[in-house]
C-alpha cells in the first residue's frame, strides 16, 4: 500500500490529483470549525454578497454563508460517495466469490443478475425510485449502491476464478480451513488490489451521481447543504449573483478532477491491466 | 442442436435484454405499490371527496388484486399503453413521443460533436506520442471526462449569457427558423459532448498506438506503405472498433444526461417532462418516461453489442475458444 502513495505520488497527474483529494478532504472536514458561521443561518441583509474577507465564498440568496455551506456539502459528497461504495464493494466482492465457487447454475443466475442489474441507468433509475417513494439520502445511497454491485462483482468473480487453482488454497484446505475463513482471510486479501483501485475509481462517479440527483432536487433534502443543491439554487438566482455557481461548480469539479487523478494514478500503480476495462 | 458461439452469445444477449426490459417493467409498476398513501388520494388533491377517492381507484383499477394489476399492467405495456396523463387525461405515450425527437436531436448533436472533435484529438495523439500537444491533450481529457455536464451546463450558461451575452440560451427557439434553433443547441450539446470528447479521445489514442505496435502494420511499413495510408485506412479500422462499442453506450448514457442539459437551458425533452412531472408527483409519465428512456438504453447496449461482433471477427472466435 506504501508503494502505491509513493507510485502515485511520482506521477505528475497522481500528485496533483493526492493534492486537490487532500485540499477538498481538509477544507470539507475542517472548514466548519474554522469559518465562524452557521451553515443553516439566514442573514437577509447581506445576501447575494460577493467573496469578501468576512464571507470567503460570499453568501447565498438568503444571506447565509457560502464557504461553510460548501465544506458541509462536501461531508454530504464523500458520506454518500464512500457509504455507497462501501456497500456495493462488500455486496460486489461477496457476490463475485459466491459466483467463483457456487455450481454453474448458481453461477449463472448471479452473472444474469449482474447484467440486469449494470443495463439500468444508475441516474434514470434513481429518479424512478425517488420520484415515486420520495427523497432521502438513504435511498439514494441505497439505488446507486445496487447499481454498482454488478461492477465489483464480476472483477471479484474473475480475480477469485484465476485465484481458485492456487497451491496455498488446497494446502488451507487440506489444513482444515473452514470455508469462511478460507475465503474471508485467504481469498478476499489476495483479490482485493483491483477493487480497491475500482472502488477509488468509482468516488467521483459517486460524487457526481449524488449532485446530479440534488442538482434536480431530488438527492439531499433542503435545508442541509449538497453541492448540487447550491449549484441549482445558484443557477435559479443567477442573474443576481454569479457566485454560488461559481464556487459551487469549483468544488465539484476539484473534487471530481482530484478523485478521477488519484484514481488512474492508484491504478497505474496497483493493476495496469485494469487500463483496458472502460 | 449445436449452435455456434456468434449465435449463442446472440441468444443469451437478446435473453438478458428481455429480462431488463420485463424486470423494469415489474419494478416500476411495484414502485407504485410503495407510494405513501393511496395514489388516488395524491392524485386528486386533499380537498377529494371519499367518493372521488374511491371511484379514481376503481378506474385506476387499484381496488384488483396486486397480481391482476400487474398482468394488466404488463399487458398494457406490451400494446403500447402506457396510461393516461393524470392532469390533461392524454395517452402518456403521446405526450412521450411528443418531446423524444427534442431529446434525440440534443443526444445526436452531442454524439456528432464529440466524434467530430475527439477522433482527430485521438489520431494526433496517437500519432504524435509524448509532443506537447498530446500531453495537454491528455490532462484535458481527463478533465473533460471528470467534470459534471450540469456544472459544464452551468457555467456555459454564466460565460455565454450572463458575461459575454453572445449566444441566446434558453429554450429551443421553435419560432426563429431553423438557424436559431441550432444556435440554440450549440451549448446544450457542447455541455453533454465534452466528456464525449475527452473519452474519445483517449480510448482511440490508446487503442491506436496498440493497433500500430501489430505485426501486420510492421510488414505493411516494410513494404514501404505511406504512413499517412498506414494510420487511416489499415490501422485506423481495427482502432476504431472499442471506440464504437463505446459510442453505443454514449447514445444511452447522454440521453440519461439529456436532462441536465434541458433543465438549465430550458428545452423540451424528455427530461424536462420527467422532471415537471416529478414536481406534480404526475406517477404515469414518470412511468413511461423512465421506461422509454431504459428501452432506449437497453436496446442500443443490445445493438452496440451486436455491432461489435459483426465489426470484429476476432471477438467470434474468442468466444469460440472461451467454452
Amino acid at each position: 500500500m506504501r508503494d502505491a502513495f509513493t507510485a502515485v505520488w511520482r506521477s505528475p497527474t497522481g500528485r496533483i490529483g493526492l493534492v486537490l483529494v487532500v485540499l477538498v478532504l481538509l477544507f470539507s472536514l475542517a472548514g466548519p470549525f474554522v469559518i465562524p458561521y452557521e451553515p443553516n443561518k439566514l442573514d437577509v441583509l447581506h445576501r447575494f454578497a460577493g467573496p469578501t474577507t468576512v464571507h470567503w465564498m460570499g453568501t447565498d440568496n438568503l444571506g447565509r454563508d457560502l464557504a461553510v455551506r460548501m465544506a458541509i456539502g462536501g461531508q454530504i459528497a464523500l458520506t454518500v460517495a464512500l457509504s455507497t461504495i462501501g456497500i456495493s464493494l462488500v455486496g460486489g466482492t461477496l457476490l463475485g466469490i459466491a459466483a467463483a465457487y457456487a455450481p454453474a447454475r448458481i453461477e449463472r443466475v448471479i452473472l444474469v443478475l449482474f447484467d440486469v442489474l449494470s443495463a439500468f441507468p444508475p441516474l434514470i433509475f434513481a429518479l424512478a425510485i425517488v420520484a415515486l417513494l420520495g427523497p432521502g439520502l438513504d435511498k439514494v445511497i441505497f439505488i446507486l449502491a445496487v447499481t454498482m454491485v454488478p461492477h465489483f462483482g464480476r472483477i471479484a468473480r474473475a480475480q477469485t476464478l484465476s485465484l481458485k487453482q492456487a497451491p496455498f488454497l488446497d494446502a488451507t484446505r487440506v489444513l482444515g480451513a473452514s470455508a469462511a475463513r478460507l475465503v474471508l482471510v485467504h481469498v478476499v486479501p489476495n483479490i482485493m488490489g483491483p477493487l480497491v483501485v475500482l472502488a477509488s475509481m468509482d468516488i467521483p462517479v459517486v460524487i457526481t451521481l449524488e449532485a446530479g440527483l440534488s442538482f434536480l432536487g431530488i438527492g439531499v433534502p433542503p435545508p442541509r447543504a449538497s453541492w448540487g443543491g447550491l449549484l441549482h439554487d445558484g443557477y435559479t438566482s443567477l442573474t443576481q449573483s454569479p457566485w454560488p455557481v461559481t464556487f459551487a461548480g469549483l468544488m465539484l469539479i476539484l473534487a471530481t478532477l482530484g478523485f478521477t487523478l488519484f484514481g488512474e494514478a492508484l491504478r497505474d500503480a496497483i493493476d495496469p491491466k485494469l487500463r483496458a476495462a472502460p | 442442436m449445436v449452435l455456434s458461439p456468434k449465435l449463442r452469445y446472440v441468444g443469451s444477449r437478446l435473453v438478458t435484454t428481455m429480462l431488463v426490459l420485463v424486470s423494469a417493467t415489474i419494478l416500476l409498476f411495484s414502485l407504485t405499490l410503495f407510494i405513501p398513501g393511496n395514489p388516488a388520494e395524491v392524485l386528486l388533491g386533499p380537498r377529494a371527496t371519499p367518493e372521488a377517492v374511491q371511484a379514481y381507484s376503481h378506474i385506476m383499477g387499484l381496488d384488483r388484486p396486486m397480481l391482476e394489476r400487474l398482468a394488466i399492467f404488463l399487458g398494457n405495456v406490451l400494446t403500447g399503453d402506457l396510461g393516461r396523463d393524470v392532469i390533461s387525461g392524454r395517452p402518456v405515450l403521446d405526450l412521450v413521443l411528443e418531446v423524444f425527437p427534442y431529446t434525440l436531436t440534443l443526444t445526436l448533436a452531442s454524439i456528432g460533436l464529440a466524434i467530430v472533435l475527439g477522433v482527430p484529438l485521438g489520431c494526433y495523439a496517437a500519432t504524435h506520442p509524448g509532443s506537447v500537444l498530446d500531453q495537454i491533450g491528455a490532462v484535458t481529457s481527463v478533465a473533460f471526462i471528470a467534470m459534471p455536464n450540469f456544472v459544464v451546463a452551468v457555467f456555459l450558461v454564466l460565460i455565454f449569457s450572463v458575461w459575454l451575452h453572445w449566444l441566446p440560451v434558453l429554450g429551443v427557439g421553435r419560432d426563429g427558423g431553423w438557424g436559431d434553433a441550432v444556435l440554440r443547441l450549440v451549448l446544450p450539446a457542447v455541455s453533454l459532448a465534452l466528456s464525449w470528447i475527452g473519452y474519445i479521445a483517449r480510448l482511440l489514442r490508446a487503442s491506436l498506438l496498440e493497433v500500430l505496435g501489430e505485426a501486420h502494420i510492421r510488414t505493411a511499413r516494410a513494404y514501404g506503405v505511406p504512413e499517412r495510408r498506414i494510420v487511416y485506412r489499415n490501422a485506423l479500422k481495427l482502432a476504431a472498433i472499442p471506440t464504437v462499442a463505446i459510442l453505443g453506450l454514449g447514445v444511452g448514457r447522454l440521453l440519461g444526461g439529456a436532462i441536465f442539459a434541458e433543465i438549465v437551458f430550458a428545452r423540451p425533452g424528455l427530461g424536462t417532462l420527467v422532471y415537471d412531472a416529478i414536481a406534480v408527483r404526475n406517477y404515469p409519465v414518470v412511468q413511461a418516461a423512465v421506461l422509454v428512456v431504459v428501452a432506449v438504453f437497453t436496446v442500443t447496449n443490445l445493438l452496440t453489442d451486436l455491432t461489435y461482433l459483426w465489426l470484429d471477427p476476432r471477438l467470434g472466435r474468442r468466444l469460440g475458444e472461451a467454452r
